[in-house]
């Protein structure tokens, strides 16, 4: 069986279990397996998608169990519905109170079911937001997990307004009067990931990876081959070494070696170490200053020429407007 | 696993409607009858409506010059940025060529025209996309003009008014395409701030990215009829969950059903609509005009 073939009968496999509520990890682990080693034309950045979706990748309730002290869950978004693939509560953080949430993947194809192989419906960004402003109201820093292949793209997400979830929290993140750590923790697909992404700074784990598209997704729309994917992880310049170039992510966390699922305490302690870091470097910023850079990071980028550059002028006027 | 999210469903988009859609112009010129309803109809009768077939009111899309004729006051437009040019970032394949070949066949330099001028006898900033251009998709200059024609709005103190239609983020520019969604969303606030009034209008398509970010966050938001607005496009839908969604599929008055847009407006009356929206906010400029 071709790879592409393999990967059709899982998702069928799959939807049918969905039908008939089923757990079929089993089988689905056994075909996942038939491909891992196929994978053609080894390159870091694909190297990176694979261990970023690794079945065995630590979850956001994981990293949660490991790096605080202690946490509580909280749940739904208080008008449609409580959302399994979004997570979020309130934590102690080294004895400090803070609001976290995060996409949920499952560990296996049951709890994947349920979470929605992390994919987000607007009720879930929706949760998100809600936790983002109780958190506001008490003055505690926010820090958010980032593992989405893509938020749901289906039609019930459609009929609850995904479109307008995920702009909504661009723009109310952008104000939030707390710090915002975001952390890129596997897969950082596209809307659904910028969704809860909008932060003071963001972090990235070491095999992480964030993009516009996946590779899949790019490769068959402009490769017009969907097995080329592994080559266009590589054009689409989605790891996290590309990301600081870019600017787009603050600080690469290292994994131990082999990857975080190989060792989840140690990964999970020096992301710890990392997001206080982080958080120390934002508290001490005043909420206006903290605003304002917030603002700025986020309308500074891309990449473009004009013949007469007006841009800085631009920068300088921001601060004026906000 | 196929999760290509927010821009996948370009595909679908440059593939097949726009094909048809590019042809509908000159479908006209070659068979004289609407590619919708089949009834005559010439180039000339068109220019009359506004684009718009009078047997069956299918609105044909615009580009962003005509939009701009058809909805600011005869005058000036004093556009912004007209210089301002996508270069390659990622280095990605064959990606320069194609601007300079959508530049060429359009005319515009990128995928949305942004400047200041009148509509209804009130200054607005006014900032139409260009579907023809790249499937209208958002790179870097995109959000940029987007980012600036709000800031200008902003500093101004006068209504910023948007016509979207695009295919989404423009993936040749991979990340950095991804973050125009919240840098525009970011902008936004700056017309929350200084109070200014900010109109979407979404015309056929909006899509993906655009749709995910500022085509959403109007103060009133319009769309023309049967205007397709999707976050994922059937492709996409297709290969990441098994569902069948039609290809053109949901249209504006699907979401205007779902409570996610004002009004769905013909695009005959929307000159009328947005004076009158200009008139009714002219307060909250501070008794401007």
């Amino acid at each position: 069986m071709s790879d592409n073939l393999i990967r059709d009968k899982i998702l069928e496999l799959k939807a049918l279990a969905e039908k008939a509520s089923l757990d079929i990890s089993r089988e689905i682990a056994d075909l996942e397996a038939k491909l891992r080693p196929a994978s053609p034309q080894k390159n870091e950045a694909w190297r990176r998608v694979e261990l970023a979706r690794h079945p065995e990748r630590p979850t956001t309730l994981q990293y949660a169990e490991e790096i605080f002290d202690d946490f509580l869950e909280l749940h739904g978004d208080r008008t449609f519905a409580d959302d399994p693939a979004m997570v979020g509560g309130i934590a102690l953080l080294r004895g400090r109170p803070v609001t976290f949430f995060g996409h949920q993947k499952g560990r296996n194809m049951k709890d994947n079911l349920k979470r929605n192989f992390g994919m987000a419906h607007p009720e879930g960004y929706r949760k998100a937001l809600r936790l983002a402003r109780q958190a506001a109201k008490f003055g505690r820093p926010i820090l958010t997990f980032i593992d989405t292949p893509g938020a749901y793209p289906g039609v019930t997400g459609e009929d609850r307004g995904i479109s307008q979830a995920i702009a909504l929290n661009m723009k109310e993140f952008s104000e939030l009067p707390v710090p915002i750590v975001a952390t890129i923790l596997g897969e950082g697909g596209s809307g659904g990931a910028i969704g809860i992404g909008l932060a003071d700074i963001v972090l990235m784990m070491e095999n992480a990876y964030y993009s516009v598209i996946t590779p899949e997704g790019c490769a068959s729309i402009l490769l017009r081959d969907s097995s080329k994917a592994p080559l266009s992880a590589q054009l689409l310049r989605l790891t996290p070494r590309d990301l600081l170039t870019f600017r787009v992510i603050d600080r690469i966390v290292k994994e131990p070696p082999g990857g975080a699922h190989k060792n989840i305490p140690a990964a999970a302690a020096t992301l710890k170490a990392d997001i206080l870091t982080s958080l120390e470097v934002v508290s001490r910023r005043s909420v206006e200053s903290m605003l304002a850079q917030r603002h700025e990071k986020f309308l500074s980028l891309g990449v473009f020429q004009e013949q007469e550059p007006r841009r800085k002028g631009f920068l300088q006027r921001l601060r004026e407007i906000f | 696993m196929r999760f290509n999210t927010i821009q996948g469903w370009i595909r679908g988009l440059t593939d097949h409607p726009v094909q048809r859609k590019r042809d509908e112009r000159l479908f006209i010129d070659e068979k004289n009858s609407c590619p919708s309803c089949q009834r005559p109809l010439t180039a000339a009768e068109l220019e009359v409506t506004l684009y718009v077939c009078p047997h069956c009111g299918h609105h044909f899309r615009l580009t962003a010059w005509e939009r701009i004729r058809y909805t600011a006051d005869e005058g000036v437009f004093q556009e912004f940025s007209s210089d301002m040019e996508s270069t390659n970032p990622l280095e990605f394949p064959d990606y320069l060529e194609k601007l300079a070949a959508a530049e060429r066949k359009t005319g515009v330099k990128e995928a949305v025209v942004t400047g200041l001028c009148k509509v209804n006898g009130r200054e607005v900033v006014l900032a139409v996309m260009d579907f023809r251009f790249i499937g209208g998709s958002m790179g870097s200059v995109v959000g940029e003009k987007i980012m600036r024609a709000m800031l200008i709005g902003a500093e101004k103190k006068v209504p910023v008014i948007v016509f979207t239609s695009s295919g989404g983020a423009r993936m040749q520019e991979g990340i950095l395409s991804l973050m125009q969604m919240a840098k525009t969303a970011v902008a936004t606030q700056a017309l929350e701030k200084s109070r200014c009034p900010y109109f979407v209008i979404l015309t056929d398509p909006t899509t993906a990215g655009v749709l995910a970010s500022f085509a959403m966050l109007g103060d009133v938001i319009l769309a023309e009829p049967g205007a397709l607005m999707r976050f994922a496009g059937a492709r996409v839908v297709a290969g990441t969950i098994r569902e069948k969604v039609p290809e053109n599929f949901p249209l504006s008055q699907y979401h205007f059903e779902r409570g996610f847009i004002d009004r769905v407006v013909p695009r005959g009356e929307l000159k009328k609509t947005l004076g009158f929206l200009l008139d009714t906010h002219v307060i909250a400029q501070g008794g401007r005009g």
